[in-house]
């Protein structure tokens, strides 16, 4: 019996790191207005991206940004093993009509807002075990797909509380190989459904806060390292709000991570976009890391950072009957490439 | 001898389940005050403020359009019936073309409570599901506010009108 | 000077929804918040309450949804004189089948006509 790549209770430890050989997104316009707009690959102008529908848009923004990143690396759909992707739409709706049309291999996922850290995560370790060589990890959300389906019709007069965020609307891509240069993943730590009772949908960041800080803590203390060890401590989508919270949860473990410690849906837009808490959404989390963060990892501004994928399992079915919302964290561990 | 042995250990378990339930309903009200204390403040003097300013400008309007009405010769309950109309045509434009959701996020409840926001109502969610068909999307989800307020609209007077009915 | 009214009248009333959804610490959403306004404007008209208002701020009480639900208790009340135990059904709708009528075929006309912006 081979020795088992877990360490601690349950951080996953790479023996051959899996390589992020290329990572694309595409966002929607308000996301290209924000302080990160020129670190993605495309910002399209038109939610409706030319279809019809909104749900047609984001399923398209998903099949592009994939087919673009098989491109800039002269792949075919043949050559990727397998596709991990879901999205935040019924029965993850949007990932299973684009797997129909790139015929990858396809292993559906949903996560809600984890997904993306949720795919790579899976794919990290399809490629340590040594069952494929290049992986693809992907996702997206439409903030009018996500409003129809979990809040109000996008026209419907509301008066959204501060607490609330916006779904980003974009879709990532990432390429993972069992070779090749480039940011390498290292570690990842998977996320338990930490269910704090809150039951306002207008308050995810809050929902999902105290998995995310168990994730990071869990991490910690399985890997023997601590915060001087990264560069940076970023969640998926936490929002100002959740990040707050966060910050007193860690502290009140004996983690100070004040000085490293981000959100995705923090970054994300700039504070006068009138988004109230921040962004939300799978593509939050997959558009910054696969613009942003991987192009400061490139640069060798930072060395190690942790991502934790923050997700808020709720339903429109479950809110409508008064149900809590758990909240998930899952951690991955990308460090730059060696200098070599 | 066991089965009194059985039932201590089930109550044994049973207690523990129970510690650990109240433990966690414990966990989770600590917290909500972590989470309340995070909670960032409403602007609940800007809201007001809009509220009554934008509330006060649709009805204002609306009056302009009575005081016409029944200067041209209408009667009051007909002017009545024009001018709820004419709010009513205007709330489901505003909402067509794209305008009436920003005039709730700045005048929030003074632009929900006017029927012209009971017209938003109608229109949104219709226009949202077009897509699902003109009977099971437009014409059925036009009433998925719309139609409770009818609902209780309805009950009420029936009952206002079954008392009085009874005691008069 | 009755626009003044209206204006005051019409402002206070959307002031007290506005009210209700910002100091509650439930989400109160539209649709609480026009079925409340129907219902008590419905129960307070029952009392006689509501004609005053309407009396002093015109629009500004009728424009609210306390307005319809007042509308519907009267034509009850009144259909009930006229028509005795059926007015408790025909009347509430018929006084104001003209509103009902316009938001149906507006609503269903300007659904059709525009697309969602998002």
């Amino acid at each position: 019996m081979s020795q088992l790549k877990k360490i601690g209770e349950r951080t996953l430890k790479f023996s051959i790191p899996p390589v992020i050989l290329d990572a694309r997104s595409i966002v929607g316009p308000k996301e290209g207005e924000g302080p990160l707009g020129d670190t993605f690959d495309r910002v399209i102008d038109d939610m409706y991206f030319g279809e019809d529908s909104w749900e047609k848009a984001e399923r398209k923004l998903i099949e592009e940004v994939i087919k673009m990143m098989l491109e800039k690396n002269n792949l075919a759909p043949k050559d990727v093993d397998f596709l991990f992707s879901g999205d935040l739409l019924n029965q993850t709706i949007t990932s299973n009509f684009a797997a129909s049309t790139l015929g990858i291999p396809y292993l559906g996922l949903y996560g809600a807002c984890s997904t993306m850290l949720e795919g790579l995560v899976l794919a990290s370790m399809v490629i340590d075990g040594g069952f494929a060589a290049k992986v693809t990890a992907a996702t997206s959300s439409h903030y009018c797909t996500a409003e129809r389906q979990f809040r109000f019709p996008t026209e419907q007069g509301v008066q959204k509380p501060m607490t609330s965020q916006r779904t980003v609307t974009g879709a990532a891509a990432f390429l993972l190989g069992n070779e090749g240069k480039g940011p390498h993943i290292t570690h990842a730590t998977v996320g338990k459904v930490i269910d704090g009772g809150i039951k306002d949908a207008a308050n995810l960041g809050a929902a999902m806060a105290p998995a995310a800080v168990d994730t990071i803590v869990t991490h910690l203390q399985d890997t023997g390292r601590s915060v001087k060890d990264y560069d940076l401590i970023v969640t998926g989508d936490l929002g100002y709000v959740g990040h707050s919270i966060s910050l007193d949860l860690a502290s009140e473990k004996g983690f100070n991570i004040s000085g490293v410690f981000n959100d995705c849906g923090i970054l994300i837009y700039n504070p006068d976009q009138d988004t109230h808490s921040g962004g939300s959404g799978c593509a939050c989390s997959g558009v910054v890391v696969a613009g942003h963060l991987l192009d400061t990892l490139r640069k060798g501004k930072y060395k190690r950072i942790l991502v934790v994928g923050t997700g808020a399992l709720l339903s429109s079915t479950s809110i409508q009957q008064g149900e809590t919302i758990p909240g998930i964290g899952h951690g991955l561990v990308i460090e730059a490439a060696d200098p070599q | 001898m066991t089965d009194s042995n059985n039932s201590h250990e089930a109550q044994g378990k049973k207690l523990k389940s129970q510690v650990k339930q109240s433990q966690q309903q414990y966990d989770q009200q600590e917290y909500q005050t972590i989470v309340k204390k995070h909670a960032p403040k409403k602007p609940l003097l800007k809201n007001c403020a809009s509220a009554f300013f934008v509330g006060g400008i649709i009805t204002a309007i609306a009056q302009v359009f009575f005081n016409l009405f029944s200067n041209a010769g209408l009667l009051e309950r007909d002017a009545n019936t024009v001018v709820v109309i004419l709010m009513i045509f205007s709330g489901a434009f505003l909402t067509g073309i794209g305008v009436y959701d920003r005039i709730v996020k700045f005048g929030g409840a003074g632009a929900i409570v006017p029927i012209t926001g009971f017209a938003n109502s109608i229109v949104a969610p219709a226009m949202e599901f077009k897509r699902e068909g003109f009977i099971f999307g437009v014409a059925s989800k036009m009433f998925s506010i719309a139609g409770p307020v009818l609902v209780y609209g309805f009950i009420t007077s029936i009952i206002v009108g079954l008392v009085a009915f009874t005691f008069m | 000077m009755s626009i003044l009214f209206a204006f005051l009248v019409g402002g206070v009333l959307c002031l007290i929804g506005q009210l209700i959804m910002d100091l509650t610490p439930y989400n109160i959403s539209t649709g609480h918040i026009l079925v409340g306004y129907v219902t008590t404007g419905a129960i307070v008209s029952a009392f006689g309450l509501y004609q005053p208002l309407i009396d002093f701020g015109g629009t500004g009480a009728t424009i609210p949804l306390t307005g319809f639900g007042h509308g519907l208790t009267q034509g009850v009340l009144e259909a009930i004189g006229t028509e005795g135990f059926l007015g408790i059904f025909s009347g509430g709708i018929a006084a104001n089948a003209g509103g009902i009528a316009a938001a149906v075929v507006f609503g269903y006309v300007m659904a059709v006509v525009f697309n969602p912006q998002g």
